[in-house]
C-alpha cells in the first residue's frame, strides 16, 4: 500500500482501482462473519477456490463481512448477476462453479424460497428479509474483504475524510453532524454533535476519541459484525471525529471474545496507517491522529463510559459518578468523546452525502437508520438495518418472517437486558429512541429478542435479572444487593413460593434501584421486571395466587400429560424421554408418570401430533 | 461563595466544596457510611443521596460527589430520597444482620428489616464501602488489601485472601471501617490482622507494646527517620 500524502493522491488511487475493476468479471462473494463461520463457510470458500482452480477459471472468491441473513448461512452471491444462494454446502460447490459461474445457470435448490408464496427468489434484494431494509451502514459488508483496504477505497472509502480535511473546518464538521441529528447508537441516544462540540470547547490536552465496541447484550451482535465486516467505516468516522474535536489519540474498545473483530480492526488500522490515513499529518494535512485497540475482558459494565475509561486505564471496570461529563474529563481526566462503533460508522455517510440528506431519513427526533439484531422466536434470525420509525410489526412479520411453527407472538424485548418487554398490543409502535422509551423500554444498542406464547414473562424477567446480577460491578449497594434480592424473589415466584405483595415489593425495590444506583446499568436494571409487570401482570398473579405458569415454562408449576385423542402411540416420546417417564403400548395412547417427569420438553419437541399437554 | 436553597433555607457555601459538606455545614444531618474524612469519596453506599432541582428538572444525586452550584435547590428529605435510603438500609440489614451500627442507623431512619429478604450469614459486617481499601492505598500507601470479583460475589481482603507481604499491620483499615467488620486482635507482643501475625515493638522508655515492628520499619523507610527514634511510644515522646 502506498502512502498518500494529499487528498489528490487518494482520489487518484481510488480512480486507478476503479479503472482496473471490470464490472463484468465473475466474482463469488461468501459471507465470512462469525455466524457463517459457525456454519463452516471457510471450508466452503476453500472448496470454491479449489474447484475454480480445478476448472482452470479466473474467478475471484471473496470472503466478506456478514450479510446479515444469519438464519440461512452460509450465504454466497455470484456476481455480476447477483445470484443469491443460501445454506450452501460443500457438496453444492462443483455445481455452483460449473453451472452458475461458468454458464450462468441458476441452481433452483440453493435459492431462497419464500415460505408464504412458496416461490424462489433469485436476487438478494428481492428476498423479503432484505427488501425493505435500507442498508446504508451495513450494505458494504457484503462487498468488502475486510482485510483489504482497497475494497473499501474502491467504494469511495475515506472520501468523506478527504472532504472534511480539504474543505471543512472542524466547526463545520461538528455543525454538519449536529444538523444531521445523529444520536448515539450505543444506548443513551445522546446527540453526537453536541457531545463533540462540548469536547472541542473543553480545555485539556490530549483529547481522545473512543469507539465503544463492548457490545454485551445477550443476542445482540451488530457491532461485532460491523467491526468484523467493515472496520474501515468505523475508523474513518473516528478520524473525522478526531479532526472535528481536535483529538490526537483514539481507542477502539473491543471485547476479547470477538477475536475476528480484533484481527480485522488491527489489520485495518495498520493498513490505514501505511496509507497515510492514520498517524502524522493525515493526507498531508496539519492534523495527526492515531488509534490503538484496547481489548476488554468481557464485562458488560465496561460498556458504560466511565467503567470503560477505567478499564482502558488499567483499573477495575467500575463506573464513577459522572457529574463532570466525559467530554470535559473522560479518559485519564482529559476531554473525551466516546461513541458506539455504529455511531462512528454513520459519520462518513453524513459528511459524504450531507446533513440534509441524512436528516431526511428516519423520524422527527431519530434520524438515519439503525441496525437491529433480530433473534429469539423468529423465522429469519439475523441483522437488519432499517430507517428509524419502522414499526415492530414490519420488522417482526415483514423482515423477520413471523414466528416459527405458526405460534403466537407474545412480546419483544428491545434494548438488551436493561430494556423492556413490549407486548402485542404495541406492535404498531414506530421504533425510534423516544417511542421505545415512552413504552418503558429503550433502543439500547439494537437488540430485539422475540418471544412466543411459550415464553413465561416472569421467567424472562428472572433471566435478565440473573444476567444483570452477574454483570453488576458490585460497587454500589442498590445494584449489587437490590438486583440480587429481586432475582431471589423472582426465583421464588417461578418456584411457586411467591407471596402476596411480592409484586409491590419488586416495584418498591425497582424504584429505589433506579433512583439510587451509581450508573446506568443499575439505573435501568429494573426495566425487565417493571415492563413485564406493566404488560403481563396477570402472569405474575397466576404464579403467585394460583401456582400456575400460564406459558407452561416454570417447572415447579406445570405438569405434562398426553392427550389420548391426539396420541397415535407412535412411541417417539418414549424414546426421547431421558427419565423413562412415558410408557404405553404401540398404537395405543401413552401416559406420563409425573413423579418421574422432569418437564424437560423433549417429548413436546418430538411429538408430531401436538399430543402433549402442559398445564 | 455560592448560594443555594437547601430544605427551604438559604445556604451559602464556598466554591469547590461538595454538597454533602455544605448540607452538613448548614446543620442538616445526612446519613453516610462510606464517606470517611480520611479517604476519597467512592459514592458506593448511596445513603447521602439528595434530590436537586434545576429549572423544571429534578434528579437524585450523590451529595458526597456533587459539587455545590449557584442557585441549586436541594431537598435532603424528599420522598424519593427517603425511599432510596430506606431501600439501602433494608438491603444492608439483610446483608449484615449482626451489625449494631446498621441496626442503630436503621432505627433512626425508621427502616426495618424486610422480612422477604433472607438474611446473609457469610458476609460478616462488611458492606463493601471500600474505605479500608482506600485508606490502605491513599493514606498508608501500601495497597495491601483490595476488592475481588464483582457483583454480589465481591469481597475485600489481601490478594487471593492469603497473608499479605506488604501489609504493615497498622490497623488503619480497622479505624476507618464504619461497621467494625475487620478483626484485629492485639495481645501485647503480637497483633493479628488479615490472617497474618505481626510482632509488636515495645516502647524503649515505658516498655509498652505500641506498634507493629513492620509499621515502624515502613515509616522509617518512608521518612528517613532512624528506626531507633521511632521506637518510643507517643505517650513517652
Amino acid at each position: 500500500m502506498i502512502k498518500m500524502n494529499n487528498t489528490q493522491a487518494l482520489r487518484q488511487f481510488q480512480d486507478d482501482l476503479k479503472r482496473q475493476y471490470d464490472p463484468k468479471k465473475k466474482l463469488v462473494t461468501i459471507c465470512a462473519g462469525t455466524g457463517c463461520r459457525g456454519y463452516g463457510c471457510i471450508k466452503v470458500k476453500e472448496e470454491l477456490e479449489a474447484e475454480i482452480k480445478k476448472q482452470n477459471m479466473d474467478v475471484e472468491v471473496r470472503a466478506t463481512g456478514c450479510f446479515g441473513f444469519c438464519e440461512k448461512g452460509p450465504l454466497v452471491i455470484i456476481h455480476p448477476e447477483k445470484i443469491f444462494y443460501q445454506q450452501v454446502k460443500i457438496k453444492d460447490v462443483p455445481d455452483i462453479i460449473s453451472k452458475t459461474v461458468a454458464q450462468g445457470d441458476v441452481l433452483e435448490k440453493l435459492l431462497y424460497r419464500d415460505p408464504q408464496t412458496n416461490e424462489t427468489v433469485m436476487k438478494e434484494e428481492d428476498v423479503p428479509f432484505y427488501k425493505k431494509q435500507n442498508r446504508l451502514v451495513f450494505g458494504q459488508n457484503g462487498l468488502i474483504d475486510p482485510t483489504r483496504i482497497e475494497d473499501y477505497l474502491i467504494l469511495g472509502g475515506y472520501s468523506a475524510l478527504a472532504k472534511a480535511l480539504s474543505g471543512m473546518t472542524p466547526e463545520g464538521v461538528i455543525s454538519e453532524v449536529k444538523k444531521a441529528g445523529l444520536r448515539g447508537r450505543g444506548g443513551g441516544g445522546f446527540l453526537a454533535g453536541i457531545k463533540w462540540e462540548g469536547s472541542r470547547r473543553a480545555h485539556g490536552e490530549p483529547k481522545y476519541v473512543i469507539g465503544n465496541g463492548d457490545e454485551g447484550d445477550p443476542g445482540a451482535y451488530m457491532d461485532r459484525s460491523l467491526m468484523e465486516g467493515n472496520p474501515h467505516s468505523v475508523i474513518e468516522g473516528m478520524i473525522i471525529g478526531a479532526y472535528a474535536i481536535g483529538a490526537s489519540e483514539g481507542y477502539i474498545y473491543v471485547r476479547n471474545e470477538y477475536p475476528l473483530a480484533v484481527i480485522h480492526l488491527t489489520m485495518a488500522i495498520e493498513s490505514a496507517r501505511e496509507a497515510g490515513l492514520l498517524g502524522r499529518n493525515i493526507l498531508g494535512a496539519d492534523f495527526s491522529f492515531d488509534i490503538k485497540i484496547s481489548k476488554g475482558g468481557g464485562a458488560f459494565v465496561c460498556g458504560e463510559s466511565s467503567a470503560l475509561f477505567a478499564s482502558i486505564e488499567g483499573r477495575a471496570g467500575e463506573p464513577r459518578a459522572k457529574y463532570v461529563h466525559a467530554v470535559e474529563k473522560g479518559l485519564w481526566d482529559k476531554p473525551t468523546v466516546l461513541n458506539n462503533v455504529e455511531t462512528w460508522a454513520n459519520v462518513p455517510l453524513i459528511i459524504s452525502k450531507g446533513a440534509d440528506w441524512y436528516a431526511s431519513i428516519g423520524t422527527e427526533n431519530s434520524k438515519g437508520t439503525k441496525i437491529f439484531s433480530l433473534v429469539g422466536k423468529i423465522n429469519n434470525t439475523g441483522l437488519i438495518e432499517v430507517p428509524m420509525g419502522m414499526t415492530l410489526r414490519e420488522i417482526i412479520y415483514g423482515m423477520g418472517g413471523g414466528i416459527p411453527k405458526g405460534r403466537k407472538f407474545k412480546a419483544v424485548q428491545t434494548g438488551g437486558p436493561s430494556g423492556g418487554c413490549i407486548p402485542e398490543s404495541l406492535l404498531d409502535l414506530q421504533v425510534d429512541f423516544d417511542r421505545l422509551y415512552e413504552v418503558g423500554s429503550m433502543m439500547g444498542s439494537g437488540g430485539m429478542i422475540v418471544m412466543d406464547d411459550r415464553s413465561c414473562m416472569v421467567d424472562v424477567a428472572k433471566y435478565f435479572l440473573a444476567f444483570l446480577q452477574e454483570e453488576s460491578c458490585g460497587k454500589c449497594v442498590p445494584c449489587r444487593e437490590g438486583v440480587r434480592r429481586m432475582r431471589e424473589i423472582l426465583e421464588d415466584i417461578c418456584a411457586g413460593k411467591g407471596e402476596e405483595g411480592d409484586v409491590e415489593l419488586l416495584e418498591h425495590i425497582s424504584t429505589g434501584i433506579a433512583d439510587g444506583s451509581l450508573c446506568a446499568l443499575g439505573g435501568s436494571a429494573p426495566n425487565p421486571v417493571l415492563s413485564t409487570i406493566k404488560y403481563f401482570r396477570e402472569e405474575y398473579d397466576a404464579h403467585i395466587r394460583d401456582h400456575r405458569c400460564p406459558a407452561g415454562v416454570c417447572k415447579a408449576l406445570i405438569t405434562y400429560s398426553i392427550d389420548p385423542e391426539k396420541c397415535t402411540g407412535c412411541g417417539l416420546c418414549i424414546k426421547v424421554c431421558p427419565t423413562q417417564a412415558v410408557s404405553g403400548e404401540k398404537k395405543k395412547a401413552h401416559t406420563i408418570n409425573n413423579d418421574l417427569c422432569t418437564r424437560c420438553g423433549a417429548c413436546i419437541e418430538s411429538c408430531k401430533f401436538d399430543a402433549i399437554n402442559v398445564k | 461563595m455560592v448560594n443555594m436553597i437547601i430544605d427551604g433555607k438559604n445556604i451559602s457555601a464556598p466554591k469547590d466544596t461538595m454538597l454533602l459538606a455544605a448540607i452538613r455545614g448548614a446543620g442538616i444531618s445526612v446519613p453516610t457510611l462510606c464517606a470517611h474524612e480520611a479517604v476519597s469519596r467512592s459514592g458506593s453506599c448511596r445513603l447521602c443521596v439528595v434530590e436537586i432541582k434545576k429549572g423544571n428538572r429534578s434528579r437524585i444525586v450523590t451529595s458526597c460527589l456533587y459539587g455545590v452550584e449557584e442557585g441549586l435547590v436541594v431537598d435532603t428529605k424528599s420522598d424519593r430520597v427517603l425511599n432510596v435510603r430506606r431501600l439501602v438500609m433494608e438491603l444492608l440489614l439483610a446483608r449484615c444482620p449482626e451489625s449494631d451500627v446498621l441496626q442503630k442507623m436503621a432505627l433512626e431512619m425508621g427502616a426495618e428489616p424486610q422480612p422477604r429478604f433472607v438474611a446473609d450469614t457469610d458476609k460478616g459486617k462488611c458492606i463493601l464501602c471500600r474505605s479500608c481499601v482506600r485508606v490502605c492505598e491513599e493514606v498508608v500507601g501500601v495497597s495491601a488489601i483490595g476488592l475481588f470479583a464483582r457483583g454480589s460475589q465481591k469481597t475485600v481482603g489481601p490478594p487471593f485472601h492469603e497473608q499479605s507481604d506488604v501489609c504493615i499491620g497498622c490497623g488503619a483499615c480497622v479505624y476507618v471501617c464504619p461497621t467494625g467488620h475487620i478483626e484485629m486482635i492485639s495481645t501485647g507482643e503480637k497483633r493479628k490482622i488479615w490472617g497474618r501475625r505481626f510482632k509488636m515493638q515495645p516502647c524503649d522508655k515505658c516498655g509498652k507494646f505500641f506498634a507493629p515492628v513492620d509499621q515502624l520499619k515502613y515509616i522509617s523507610k518512608k521518612t528517613g527517620v532512624p528506626f531507633e527514634e521511632l521506637s518510643v511510644c507517643t505517650d513517652c515522646r
